[in-house]
Parts: structure tokens; sequence; C-alpha cells
């Protein structure tokens, strides 16, 4: 039984809402630990990093649009496609999925609030400034220009003097500890802040699918973050890691940055794809065919996806027996994913299409899936590979993979739950005309380069020549590439027009089954008056479903509910069957996260300036921050309480 | 599950496994630990491309570093025999001695590997070995002066009073990273000074 | 949308018979076998993307009754079916695997090696080619060409002197890295007689995209002519050319038989024979040289030969000789 917001009892109302409500003011704006807000505020700095970046790319476009083009110096094209890269791997298709995942996690696990508040506000923090500390580069001409992959010995000192390289090193080291610290926010979170009867076979895929790149990203970041603090070793303390004169090997940053950026990957999609599937099945009237196939695959796509890192290095000269097995791996590691597009397609089969936008946006998905999935398959055939590999095949593969698999659930996961963040709807009509001009501008931007890379055009250089033939092909992907843009112009003027006078949502505009569309759109900042109890994968469906005779609790007006409104609190339950074990409690509002992350920030331009003075500062800031966070309260004693009253 | 003892009594914040701040601790060793797996893959890949010996200049000497790692795994020993009976006893200022005594062979760790460092015949910059080197121990190093550092946090924190009523996580928590970086330094140990002596 | 994407691939290669570096067509024996296994992917490709866009547009618009309302559901039909997907799947992966491994196995030596093997260095961005023999007379360096016997299986060895670079002549076989402080080996062999294109094939910096080279297939007796040919050091000469050439050119610059010895920069014997300059940039003309010697850094920019501001009689006596040099 739902209920709205508006019966709940008044008095019960008032509390939740002065315990839970940010303070006021630009202190409330700095100090805030609400997941919405905070989940808001990664979706749009992501999003103007996704602008950033697409920019960089359409600049880069005119350069290739004809042979032989003098729009941009080598050195000015070399800054723009490695922070194009660096933007949109690690500024744009990560944190834009954390903005989805903190927004909607408690809501959909019918919790309050992550785990850990201040730490879910400290990521933000640091991504912010992670990204501020690679742009301030920019503008100085020293942008990073060795690709965002970074390849020693060409981005050492020696080939590559000047700070561009230092800005990434530190900067990619810098941006991890965000990385890391709202992964275990996730992980911890699902584990325990999860509704009384939310099992693990009930949870949303999305979850199933962050929680899987979480558990990844804790593992595979300090990969990259140790390569990183290498790479400034060898830059400006003259260490011999990489630096072949002192008996380094270029080769060890490879594999680094691999194990490292192999299993990225797979984190920048498996949520996404686990918002198509929670939102697809709304949009086909029924639940989502083979949960638990879905399910395995995603944990088994993200397991073997850190044993396939040496297919980035096919051709570095390893023995042919190493190769042979990365290569069977990579051919495996499809079929998990095989998985998943039956399970979306067996979903439309047997289902009822609505044919809104977010459908589109999803039906595309499965499409874009497939092509990219199939150039993948290509490439992972090692002597293929050998042909392929540092060709456009692979900038055609690595963009039907990250945008036909995160930036077109992005965009329909956006328009799916706009509703519930703001209270309106966005256009359907625009909505359409943003899917068709997003879907022929990408296709017509990138089909063509499978063609220029079988060509044997390579990847990573700023002009051709024109007698390589690829001329006419780079025109039309140029044509749409600026296509693809117009449509990314018609969702922000979509957005902006719906912000301002889009139709009025209700709860569940939608008519969908999972938890968050219990509350009000936008929900009150406590989530849940009434802490739900869940009986069902589909909460909201159950009545209809008729899977079993078990009802989920739901809606605010539930008599002898679990409250929880002794202070900002919320419930914490068992990992795998969600059954009640620990209250817990919430902290308030802190400038803390804000304060670490200037200290940090102090601590990362020191390194770059070689400035001990910083250095120092910042590290002090750290000790003082660390210890004001972690004090414990005085006279804490061990409380037990009931929990109904 | 939707049934729910309507008299279920729970405890607030909790302990351990109950609590989050434990799972915490765990992604927390998680991340951490696996960067030491990389450096030791690091130190280790290094050394197999290498045409001569590894180390080119023999293996290190034990003489220090066996004391060494046998101070730092009495100060584990030293401080989770103090917290177990601090557990039972309450006994704020022998916790105190505890702590502080645990922070003291800390230190002794510190400064006797530091004496170590300053008599190698390289250092940091010289060849991919002494970077390997450096970098695997000096990471470890930076974990133990971290650890120190928290230590010193809890041995202020034990003096206020703040542990009197019982509230143990803080003190758990930081035992547990401080075992993390002992079972560490084995695993540094083993591979940049044990192992070279059989090669 | 998929069937408009696999005719326009089909087009566009119906087009690449000329394509300089295109290598779906190919003449040499590894290039073939990765060919037929390029193709055999490709189809299988394709396929999948036709019979998953089928399926997904059949799932879309198929005919159906009944409301929009959620009811009840039974899956076990739908499981089944997803099995039969996945089954059909792994066939394919299964078989493509294997094939690879097969392919792999066949090219990664050649079928009896012929004691002809040809050192490349890369370098910051050209080509430094040596020619080995067992006699150390018969030994010479050249630059940005590779000149090879027909139907012999070549060994190439593959070092770097400064950052990673690729070696990569697609017609002829898959690419391999430079890699410094390391020696990779690769090997060519070209079934016809004709000229291939090759091309850097990783990220090196600022003159990536400007790093290519030639490889001449020659009959066997026009290699032998072609090896004595280069062996011949320049005839002795008093030219201006030559002169100035001593002076501004050979501190980086060699020339066999003459005193220059320079081994920063390619070795310029025989530089008349060459296809082009700055490693595929140019075709090897004497205006385009002398624009060359005058504009590196505009042609070019970021290239290691400075601008020399010569003088203009200078600069086409210089050209003159080079292009003298046969």
């Amino acid at each position: 039984m739902v209920a709205h917001a508006d019966t709940v009892d008044p008095p019960l109302r008032r509390r939740l809402l002065e315990t839970w409500e940010t303070a006021p003011g630009l202190y409330g704006w700095l100090a805030t630990v609400d997941h919405k807000t905070i989940g808001i505020r990664y979706l749009c700095t992501a999003f103007c990093f996704l602008l950033v970046g697409g920019a960089e790319a359409l600049i880069m476009r005119v350069q290739l649009a004809q042979p032989n083009l003098k729009v941009l110096s080598p050195d000015a094209y070399n800054q723009l496609f490695s922070m194009h890269g660096t933007t949109m791997m690690f500024l744009y298709a990560l944190p834009i999925l954390s903005g989805f995942s903190n927004y909607l996690w408690p809501l959909m696990l019918g919790s309050r609030d992550m785990a850990f508040p201040r730490l879910n506000a400290l990521s933000y923090w640091v991504f912010l400034f992670a990204g501020i500390f690679l742009y301030v580069s920019f503008p100085i001409g020293q942008a990073p220009n060795g690709g965002w992959f970074a390849y020693v010995p060409n981005t050492n000192l020696k080939y590559d003097p000047g700070i561009n390289m230092d800005v990434f090193s530190l900067g990619l080291v810098f941006l991890g500890i965000s990385t890391v610290v709202g992964s275990a926010n996730f992980i911890v979170t699902l584990l325990r802040c999860r509704a009384p009867g939310m099992s693990v076979n009930r949870l949303p895929i999305m979850v199933w699918g962050t929680f899987t790149a979480s558990a990844a990203n804790l593992l595979a970041v300090p990969a990259v973050s140790l390569a990183c603090i290498m790479l400034w070793l060898d830059r400006r303390c003259g260490t011999h890691f990489f630096d072949v004169a002192g008996g380094g090997q270029p080769l060890l940053w490879q594999h680094l940055f691999w194990m490292f950026g192999h299993p990225w990957v797979y984190a920048l999609v498996l949520p996404a794809m686990g918002i198509v599937s929670d939102a697809l099945p709304v949009f086909c009237r029924r639940p989502l065919v083979g949960y638990t196939l879905v399910a395995i695959s995603t944990v088994a796509t993200m397991i073997l996806g850190f044993g396939v890192w040496v297919h980035h290095m096919f051709a570095t000269g390893l023995p042919v027996m190493s190769l042979s097995f990365f290569s069977a791996a990579s051919f495996v590691i499809a079929v998990p994913s095989a998985i998943g597009v039956f399970c979306w397609i067996a979903t439309i089969w047997t289902g009822k299409p609505q044919f809104k936008t977010p459908f589109l946006f999803f039906a595309g998905f499965v499409m874009l899936f497939v092509i990219g999935g199939v150039s993948g398959f290509m490439t992972a055939s090692v002597a293929l590979d050998w042909q392929l590999t540092d060709s456009y095949f692979i900038v055609a593969h690595l963009h039907y993979v990250l945008l036909g698999i995160n930036v077109f659930p992005v965009v329909g996961g956006v328009h799916f739950w706009f509703p519930k963040m703001t209270g309106r709807m966005m256009s359907e009509r625009l909505g359409k005309w943003t899917f068709w001009t997003m879907l022929i501008g990408f296709n017509v931007a990138f089909f063509p380069m499978h063609i220029t890379g079988l060509m044997g055009m390579p990847r990573r250089v700023y002009t051709y020549d024109a007698d390589m033939g690829v001329g006419w092909l780079n025109l039309i992907s140029t044509i749409g590439a600026f296509v693809f843009a117009v449509g990314v112009v018609l969702f922000l003027f979509n957005v902006w027009r719906s912000l301002r006078a889009g139709a009025p949502a209700g709860d569940n505009p939608w008519d969908a089954p999972t938890l968050e569309w219990s509350t009000t759109s936008p929900p009150p900042v406590y989530n849940f008056a009434t802490i739900p109890q869940v009986a069902s994968r589909y909460p909201l469906w159950e009545e209809r479903l008729k899977e079993s005779d078990e009802r989920s609790i739901v809606g605010d007006a539930v008599p002898d509910g679990m409250v929880l409104d002794q202070g900002k609190e919320t419930i914490g339950v068992s990992p795998l069957d969600a059954v009640p074990t620990v209250v817990l409690k919430m902290p308030g509002d802190s400038l803390l996260p804000l304060l670490l992350t200037i200290g940090m920030a102090a601590l990362f331009f020191g390194m770059l300036a070689l400035s001990l003075w910083l250095i120092v500062l910042g590290g002090i800031c750290e000790i003082v921050t660390l210890a004001a966070w972690l004090t414990p309260k005085p006279h804490e004693a061990e409380e037990r309480v009931e929990l109904y009253e | 599950m939707s049934e729910t003892a309507q008299n279920e009594v729970l405890p607030v914040g909790g302990a351990g496994p109950v609590s989050t701040a434990w799972w915490g601790m765990a992604c927390l060793i998680a991340t951490e630990g696996i960067l030491f797996v990389y450096l030791i893959f690091s130190y280790a890949y290094l050394g197999s491309q290498q045409n001569g010996p590894w180390p080119p200049a023999g293996p290190p000497s034990l003489k220090l570093a066996i004391p060494n790692t046998i101070i730092l795994i009495g100060s584990s020993i030293v401080l989770g025999w103090g917290l177990h009976l601090f557990r039972r006893t309450r006994n704020s200022r022998r916790l105190a001695t505890t702590l502080f005594v645990t922070v003291v062979l800390g230190t002794v760790f510190v400064t006797i590997q530091g004496f170590e460092w300053a008599q190698k015949p390289f250092v940091f910059s010289t060849n991919a070995y002494s970077s390997a080197f450096f970098i695997l121990t000096g990471v470890h190093m930076a974990h133990v002066v971290v650890g120190l550092v928290m230590l010193i946090m809890l041995l202020v924190w034990t003096l206020m009073g703040r542990f009197n009523q019982g509230h143990h996580e803080h003190l758990a928590l930081g035992a547990l990273y401080w075992h993390f970086v002992d079972v560490v330094w084995l695993a540094v140990f083993t591979t940049a000074y044990l192992v070279p002596q059989f090669k | 949308m998929k069937r408009v994407g696999a005719l326009g691939l089909t087009l566009g290669l119906a087009g690449c018979a000329n394509r300089p570096l295109s290598y779906l067509d190919s003449t040499s024996p590894i290039g073939s076998q990765i060919a037929s296994l390029g193709w055999g992917l490709t189809a299988i490709s394709v396929g999948v993307c036709i019979v998953i866009g089928v399926l997904l547009a059949v799932s879309i618009w198929r005919r159906r009754s009944g409301s929009l309302e959620v009811g009840p559901v039974n899956d076990r039909r739908a499981i089944r079916w997803i099995g039969v997907g996945v089954a059909v799947s792994t066939i394919f992966l299964v078989g493509s695997a294997v094939w690879t491994l097969i392919t792999v196995h066949s090219i990664a030596q050649p079928g009896t090696p012929s004691g002809l093997s040809v050192d490349v260095t890369g370098q910051e961005w050209w080509w430094s080619v040596k020619y080995n023999s067992s006699d150390p007379s018969r030994q010479f360096t050249t630059a940005n060409q590779l000149v090879i016997p027909v139907g012999v299986p070549v060994q190439v060895n593959l070092m770097s002197a400064d950052v990673i670079h690729s070696f990569w002549v697609p017609k002829l076989g898959g690419k391999m890295d430079m890699i410094p402080s390391r020696t990779n080996m690769t090997w060519l062999e070209a079934d016809k007689v004709g000229d291939f294109r090759g091309q850097c094939s990783e990220f090196c910096g600022l003159q990536h995209a400007n790093m290519a080279f030639s490889v001449r297939v020659l009959s066997q007796a026009d290699f032998d002519a072609w090896w004595t040919g280069q062996l011949q050091p320049a005839s002795a000469s008093d030219s201006p050319g030559l002169q100035t050439f001593m002076v501004r050119c050979a501190a980086c610059h060699a020339i066999r038989g003459t005193a220059a010895g320079g081994i920063l920069g390619p070795d310029l014997s025989h530089f008349g024979s060459r296809e082009s300059i700055a490693a595929g940039l140019l075709p090897n003309t004497k205006p385009n040289l002398v624009d060359w010697i005058n504009n590196t850094q505009t042609i070019k920019p970021g290239v290691k030969m400075p601008e020399l501001h010569m003088l203009a009689s200078e600069t086409d006596e210089v050209a003159s000789y080079l292009e003298g040099l046969k």
C-alpha cells in the first residue's frame, strides 16, 4: 500500500525534517552530506566535463575532416586528444554513474542515506578539485599531451619536458582517491544499509552493477595510482622504473596501466547496463527476464575483466604462449555479455513496449552494444589484432562501447529519473528528436571509422596523407560528430526547459516497481518516514505479479512502522538476507570533507610545484582534519534500543 | 522476511562486523593491500627483465632487518594483548601505556630502517633495483608512519578519557590497521630481503 | 540501420584494392592468413549484428494483444531461448578462438628461415635500416626504406633509440612494437614484386603521424643488384654541394664514401634513389628537397632537423649533389 507523504503523521514529519534537512545558506551548501544533493552535483559536474571533452573532440574532428589540414599544430592536437580521453574516461564516465548511484541507491535500497555520508561528500569534492587540477594546465598550454594512456618512454622527462605529464600523473592519483573512497562507500552501503527484507536476490541490477564495479575499482585503481607515482618519480626524482638508461622497463608501465585499465572500462559500463536492466522492464510492463542470469553475468564479466589486460599489449612482442592465453580469455568474456543481450531482447519480446524516450535509448543501446561487442570480438583475436590495433578500427570499437553502453543508457536514465529528481516530466517530443539525432549522428560519425581502420589509418595522428584514400570517410565522421553534438544540445535544452516548465510528474509517472517510486517527486530529504520492509524484487508490482502471497510494507502511513526518528538514523542489516542487526547513526552537515579536500589539493599542487612548504602545509591540514573527523564523542556508551516503540 | 519481532532490541552503532566502520576499514585494507601486491609485482617484473643478478650488488644484509622485523611483530603483539586486557579490565591507564609502548616500538622500527637505508650503497635514483627497493620499503614505511600518527591519536583520546565508557570501535579498527601493516611487512621483508638470499 | 552499415562496409572495402595501407587484401603469406581470419571474423560479426538487429526489431514491433498492464509471467520458455542464443554464441566464440590460435601458430615463425635479416631502429620520427650479412664488408645502413627479394622470408629485428614505435606494413603482415632496451623480431615475406607502404603505429610524439617508410619488393636478381649498388661508396667529387654538405650537414648525416659520418639523422647514401624525403612525407624531387631543407619546421613541426637558413645557392647545390647520389 503506497501512501503519500501528506499522510505522514505531522509531528513525525517535522521531527524528521528538522533532523535531516541541510542547514541553509553557504554553510549548508559547502557542508551538506545529503546523498541526493551530492548525487545531483556528481551528475551536473560530470556532464560539464562531458561537454568539455566533446568540444575537444569536435575541434579534433575539424582538423581531421580533410588530409593535411593546418587547423591545429601537432602539439595542440596532442594536448586535445590526450585531454579528450582523460576527461571522458576519468572525469565523465565513472562520475556520471556515481551520480546516479549516489542519488538512487538509498532510495532503491529503502535506506535513509549511504553508509558514510561525509565520505560521500569527500568523494565529490575530491572529484571536483582533481578535475580542476587537471584542467588548470590548459590555459597555460601545458595540458597532458601523452595520451590518456601515457606510454613511457614518450612521457618520461627526456621526451616530454614541461609539466604536462606531471599534471597528468599527480591529477590521476588525486582523482583515484575519490574513486576509491566512493567505491568503499558503495560496497559498505550495499552490504549493510538496506531495508529489511531486501535480500541480495531482490536488489535492482543497477545496484549489482555499481557494487561489482566498486569492488573492482577498489582492487584496480591502486595499479594506476602506483604507475602514476612511479612516472612522477621517474620524471622529477630521477628514479628508473621506466627509464631504460637505469635498467627500467617501459612495459612495466603498460602492465600496471592495463591491469587497471581493463577492469576500469568494465566499471564504466556495468552500472549503465544495470540502469537498462532496471528501467527497460518498466517500459515493457514486465519484470526483467533472467534476473539471476543478468546478476551473475555482471559479476562474471567483472571477474573475467581482471584476466584480459594483455589484449591491449598484443603487439608488444610478448611470448606467443601468453598472448594466446589472453586472446582466449578475451573471447570467453563475450559469453556473459551475450547473456545480457539475450535477456534484454527477451524482456522486450515477452513484454509490451511503450515507445517513450527512455525506451528508445535503451533499445538503441542494445544495438550499439552488439556492434561495439563484435568489433571487440574481432580485436580479441590476437592475430587479427596485429592489424587492427592502433588503427581507427579501435577508435570505432571504443566509441561504440563507451557511448553505446555508457552515454546512451545515461541519457535514457536521465529521462527516466528526471521526474523523480525534480518532480517534472521532460518533453517527450524533444526527447524523441534528441534520440534520433544522437543515434544518427553517432553512427554517421563512428561507423566509418571501422572502414578507415581496415584501410590502415593509424590512430592518434594529427593529420593523414591524401593518397591514403580516407579523406572522404573522415569528412563523413566529422559531419556525424557535429550532428551528434546537435543532439546533445537538444538534450540540454530539454533539461533546461523541463526544469522550468515541465509537466508535474507525481510520485510514479511510469508506474515503475522499485522503492524509489514510492516516495514523492522529489523525495523528502529523509527519503522514507517509515523504513520499508521488502518482500520481493518489485515491491510496487507485487499485487499484479502475484509471485507470492507476501507483501512489502511500503509507504508512510504504516502504523507501528520503523520510524527511527531519534536523531539521524537508518537501519543496518545483515549482508545476504537483510535481517536488521543495528541502528546506524548518521552524521550531520560537516565542513570536514571540504577541508580534507583542500588539504589534499595543497599536497598535490605542492608536488606539482615541487614546493616543500606547500606539501608540509597540506600534510598538517590532513592530519588535523582527520583527527577532528575521527574523534570519538565524549561519554559514548554502548546503546541498545528497542526497534519499535 | 517482512515480519520482524515487535520487541526487537538492536545495538546502536554496533561493534565489529555489525558496525559499518569495520567494513570501511576492511575496504581500506583491501585497497592498500592490493597496492602492495602491485608493488611486489613491479619489483619482481623489473628483476625478471634484467640481464644480470637481482639485486645487482647481491642480497641485502639481514643484520638489521631481522631484529627490526621482530620489533614490529612485537609491537603488534603488545597492542593486541593490551587491547584484549582493556576489554576485560577497562583500565585506561594500562591502555595508555600499551599504546605508548606500541608507538615507541614502531618509532624504533622506523628509526632502524632509516638507519639501514642510509647505509645502503645506493640511493633512490641509482638504478631500477634501487628504485624498486626503495619504493617497496618506502611505501610500507609511509603506512607505518600513518599508523604511528593514528596510534598517537588513540593515545591522546585514551588520555582524554574517551574510551572510559567502553566505546572500543576506534581502538579495534586502529589495531586492525596496525596488524595489517605488520602482515604487509612480512610480505615485503620476504620479497626484498629473504628471497634474494636464496637466488 | 545495421543493414546500411553492412552495405557501407562492403562498398567501402570494395574500393580498397588500391589503398596503400589496407590489409584485407594482401600479398604475403602472413598478410593473407590474417586477411582470411579478418574476413571470417568480419562475416561472423556482420551476421551477429544482422541477427540481433532482426531479433530486436521483431521484439519491438511484433503484434501483441492486450493492455499495457503488468501481470504474472512465466519465463521458462524465454530462458530456454536465451540458453540457445548463448550456446550458439559460445560455439562461434570458441571456433574463432581456435582459428585464431592456429593462425598465430602458423605466422609466428617463417616456414624456412632464409638467413636474410635486417635491423630496423625506430627513432623520432624516422627509420634507420641496417642490412646484416655474415660478411662484415657486405653490411650497410640506409634509412626510411626496406628493399626485399620476392618470395623470401626476411627477418626484421626491431629496436628503438628513444620511445616506443611500431613497425607496420599492412599489406605484408601485422605490426610489432619497437621498445627501447628490447629487440623484438618479426618477419616479412612478399608474394609479388611491387611497392608497399609502412607506417609507425604507436603514438611516439609530435610527428607520429608523419613517420612512414617504403618497402620495395624486387626479383632476386634485381635485389642482388640493388645490394651491390648500395655497397658502392659515393664517387669522389669536388662539387660545391658536397663541400657545403660537409660543413652544414655532416654533423648529423652520413654518406658512404665521403668523410660525412653523422649518426644523429638518416644515412643519406644513395639518397637520389630513395622514394621519399622525411620518412614518407614528400616525394623525392629536387624542388621538394630544397623546400624541405629550407622549411623543416613548417613541413614537419617538431622534427629534430633544424632550419638551417642557408643561402639559396647553397641549398640548391646541396640538393643537386644529393639527388645525384643514385
